[in-house]
């Protein structure tokens, strides 16, 4: 057992990726007392990128259940699910929730995250968007009778719905409201050149093209745009980004900026509280710089380290080199790092072909590195930026692999 | 300390859920590699004593669960 495991009642408010690696290290880290998971969903724990590639592609891909039920009895969890948590009281150290109150000694919360919607358009038949089991389960009955789908918004979820109807051979328009597709994720280049992947498919890419309104018309639906144009579409697809999880969590005390504010040990400020996955903002040492991540990776670690420190007492710091990949067209595209830079360079490859290796340069620093189709490059230039690697280390690595 | 032969562990990938996403190259490239096809290389499958946290942690951070540790 760790030294100061102790007992006492762990809570973890959040039952997606975080919040099962939470209560998984907890046990693992020898942690006896009781532990409550609570999430608003009424299904087990799910894995969420299948969402939108193989679920959306295949109607007999299964459902992505990460464990069975025996899973979390011989955790010895006590798993609420279909239960929303509505308030923190973290000097009482309460949770409400839909059933009732629960008193925590320790707490991790992992809401996660919120798909935005079009002001307006919620709940309009045949718009979807994409977060949850349930919206993929609909999503998908919904893509078995149609013909034509418009995808609202180029980001990473967009595209993949995209090229995963155009694989079932479905004809579809992207509008994207931004010049430039991903350019928070990616910067401004290079943003153009993974979206150029679109074109290459077949798909009609339209940016700095918003949604004026969408009409349900005699055949479908009808999208009006920006720019004056129309489309018509037996589905909407609505990616337009998603949002921390935290109005729960207003009036609680704990600070709130475009997620829950944490240190580098993801302690959310409150005696035994830490933060997980899509909420936590935290400061991550690697790169001297406060971040939110909404990565599969994050997730996975920062629910085991924030269970760690909470139950532990330890104080161990998160630091990454962040990591997400999405897989377009059969091409896997992999961010290692980050994309704030002041030069990128196209090292391998050619965007012209969609499949290229870029180089991120942040002052003398090897800040990032973007792999498209290039799968064999990524964990090396992200050991590399772990390293904290010079520029030209990069532009060496790259040489040597030409 | 000296490790005797009996205190390897193997490692086991299923194919079936591997997807190349390659975070066990990233934690211990001494044992796994993505090649160029997005394929993992098990570059050795024997692991011992002083590497088995290494090799867990890989393990743990595989996004398909396609990695086991076994004695």
């Amino acid at each position: 057992m760790s030294s100061g495991s102790s007992g006492g009642r762990l809570v973890v408010v959040g039952a997606s990726l975080a919040g099962l690696r939470a209560v998984e290290a907890a046990r693992r880290d020898g942690f006896t007392g009781e532990i409550v998971l609570v999430g608003d969903e009424p299904h087990l724990p799910y894995d969420r990128p299948p969402l939108s590639k193989a679920f959306l592609e295949d109607d007999s891909a299964p459902e992505p259940t990460y464990q069975p039920p025996s899973h979390f009895a011989d955790l010895d969890v006590d798993l609420r699910l279909g239960t929303r948590a509505t308030a923190l009281d973290p000097v009482a150290r309460l949770v409400a929730t839909a059933g009732g109150e629960i008193r925590y000694d320790q707490l991790v919360i992992a809401t996660g995250s919120t798909a935005r919607t079009l002001p307006g358009l919620e709940g309009l038949p045949g718009v979807h968007v994409l977060r949850t089991l349930d919206d993929a389960r609909g999503l998908r009955q919904a893509l078995d009778l149609a013909g034509r789908v418009v995808v609202v918004g180029a980001g990473f979820i967009g595209s993949e719905v995209a090229s995963s109807a155009r694989k079932r051979g479905l004809s579809v328009t992207v509008l994207e409201a931004a010049q430039v597709p991903l350019e928070r994720a990616l910067g401004p280049e290079m943003g153009g050149a993974v979206s150029a992947l679109h074109a290459a498919n077949g798909t009609d890419l339209r940016c700095g093209v918003g949604v004026q309104g969408i009409h349900q018309g005699s055949t479908g639906l009808r999208v009006e745009a920006t720019d004056g144009s129309s489309f018509d579409a037996d589905l909407v697809v609505v990616g337009v980004g998603a949002d921390p999880a935290t109005e729960w969590l207003e009036g609680s005390g704990l600070e709130l900026k475009d997620g829950i504010v944490c240190d580098a040990t993801l302690s959310a400020g409150f005696p035994g509280v830490y933060a997980a996955g899509d909420v936590a903002r935290w400061f991550n040492r690697d790169f001297d710089v406060e971040m939110r991540l909404e990565h599969w990776t994050s997730a996975a670690e920062q629910g085991a380290i924030a269970a760690r420190n909470a139950v532990t007492g330890a104080c161990g710091e998160y630091r990454t080199v962040p990591y997400f990949w999405s897989d377009w067209y059969d091409r896997r595209i992999q961010f290692v790092g980050v994309p704030t830079a002041d030069h990128v360079t196209v090292v391998t490859g050619d965007p012209a072909e969609g499949r290229f290796v870029a180089l991120f340069r942040s002052g003398s620093r090897l800040a990032g590195a973007l792999c498209v189709g290039y799968p064999a490059h990524t964990m090396k230039y992200r050991r590399l930026i772990g390293a904290a690697a010079s520029w030209e280390d990069g532009l060496a690595f790259a040489d040597s692999r030409r | 300390m000296k490790l005797s032969e009996d205190q390897l562990m193997k490692i086991e990938l299923d194919r079936t859920k591997c997807t190349g996403i390659g975070m066990c190259e990233s934690v211990a490239p001494d044992f796994f590699e993505i090649d160029d096809d997005g394929e993992l290389v098990v570059l050795r499958d024997a692991v011992d004593g002083a590497e088995v946290a290494d090799v867990e942690a890989a393990v743990l951070a595989c996004p398909t669960a396609a990695l086991r540790l076994r004695p």
